[in-house]
């Protein structure tokens, strides 16, 4: 029997083999990753990125209320409506520590959870999130039954009592639907900043940072390993892609 | 034999007569039902093509495309513009003489109201999405918004 046919060895070069295989086809995969960063409109968007944000509650004032205002104007949420029910993407929260009056202000809005309450419970799958992270309510499909609203930990939805009148183009808003902060998902899209982003920076203190919490070499990845962050209700266990620092 | 004569031209008589009420109801019908014009879009997609498919294939299949789009779009973030609503109407919809659009509620001058209300199709996107350009809106609301619109690259002015 000629040596080459010998079982062992054609084990040992299938072995061979497939670590060789194995090896070119990861570097590519890679070097994929790492090469095309910019999202192009044609092709979906995926998991190889979490958006996320970063939020310096030491550099937030509680005077300040640009991203709030911000929100108001890019996304239209201006009709004339009762107090209690007011849309509300992002608003100003003050806190207080009781034991040394230590006070913070800070935004809140959807947290976009990576295991979001809201998609869990929506019966129709108009809640969901896109694989990068973004949390959305599909309003072709909602039909305003609220059981998110009542199962946000965080109060980030609003939900639509009245006929509403020249919307925004990019940002399409309805009687009878529930909304939230979409994170300017059209911007992001684009490769821009949130609008409450772009006036906290232009505006505002400088305290919110967005970006890419899957990319190593993003500015909020490396702050968010070097710093200690918050998550709020951590105990619940989502995962949010909103992190608070210096809470 | 007569007698069945007779009735055989009664009968026809009757079906002349009913033809004749139908006849006479038609015309106020399609009085009260404008025959649709479309406005004219801003400009052709193409030399050889005025809209981003053949004519036959938009008339018969704007809907399939938009529904299509709008899942890419929203559960995906495929913006392309081809599909999007939003560039069909920056074409579409043109303003008059005072840079006044027509309205989608009423009337038939509206792009897409001006087939749908004589096919007696009723559409809900304008609820929600806008049914005109956006510079009128922003213009009277804030200038900032359009600065922000061409940041973004929407197709405002060129579709």
């Amino acid at each position: 029997m000629n040596e080459e046919f010998s079982p062992t060895q054609n084990r040992r070069d299938f072995l061979k083999n497939t670590a060789v295989v194995a090896g070119i086809t990861v570097v590519p995969g890679v070097l994929l990753y790492t090469g095309s960063m910019a999202h192009q409109p044609e092709n979906a968007v995926t998991s190889d990125r979490r958006w996320g944000m970063l939020i310096d509650t030491t550099k937030c004032t509680s005077g300040c209320d640009a991203c709030v205002n911000a929100c108001i104007e890019e996304h239209g949420l201006t009709e004339e409506v009762r107090a209690e029910v007011k849309p509300q993407w992002i608003r100003k929260v003050g806190l207080r520590d009781k034991q040394t009056g230590k006070e913070h202000s800070l935004p809140m809005m959807c947290q976009h959870c990576e295991k979001p309450p809201c998609v869990d419970v929506c019966p129709t799958g108009a809640s969901f999130k896109r694989a990068d992270g973004i949390v959305l309510v599909d309003r072709h499909i909602c039909i305003g039954c609220r059981y998110c609203m009542m199962s946000c930990p965080y109060k980030a939805r609003s939900f639509v009592h009245e006929t509403l009148e020249n919307q925004k183009p990019h940002s399409p808003r309805g009687k009878g639907t529930v909304e939230a902060c979409n994170l300017c998902v059209y911007r992001v899209d684009k490769g821009l900043n949130p609008a409450c982003v772009e006036a906290c920076e232009k505006d505002g203190q400088k305290a919110m940072l967005f970006g890419d919490l899957n990319d190593p070499n993003s500015e909020i990845h490396k702050r968010l390993k070097e710093i200690g962050s918050t998550a709020l209700r951590a105990d619940m266990r989502l995962n949010p892609g909103i992190r608070y620092q210096g809470l | 034999m007569k007698a069945r004569y007779l009735s055989i031209l009664g009968k026809l008589m009757l079906g002349l007569l009913l033809s004749l009420t139908v006849n006479a109801a038609e015309p106020v019908t399609s009085g009260s039902v404008t025959i649709p014009n479309p406005p004219k879009a801003k400009t052709n997609f193409s030399a050889e093509q005025p809209c981003v498919e053949p004519i036959d294939v938009m008339r018969r299949s704007h809907g399939l495309f938009l529904k299509h789009s709008r899942n890419d779009t929203m559960r995906h973030g495929m913006r392309t513009s081809n599909y999007s609503l939003v560039t069909c109407i920056n074409c579409h919809v043109t303003s008059d003489e005072h840079g006044n659009y027509p309205s989608v509620k009423e009337g038939t001058e509206h792009f897409c109201r001006s087939c749908h209300s004589y096919a007696a199709v009723t559409i809900d996107c304008f609820q929600c999405h806008a049914s005109h350009p956006e510079e009128v809106i922003s213009s009277k609301v804030n200038e900032v918004s359009s600065i922000k619109l061409d940041s973004l690259g929407t197709p405002n002015t060129s579709p």
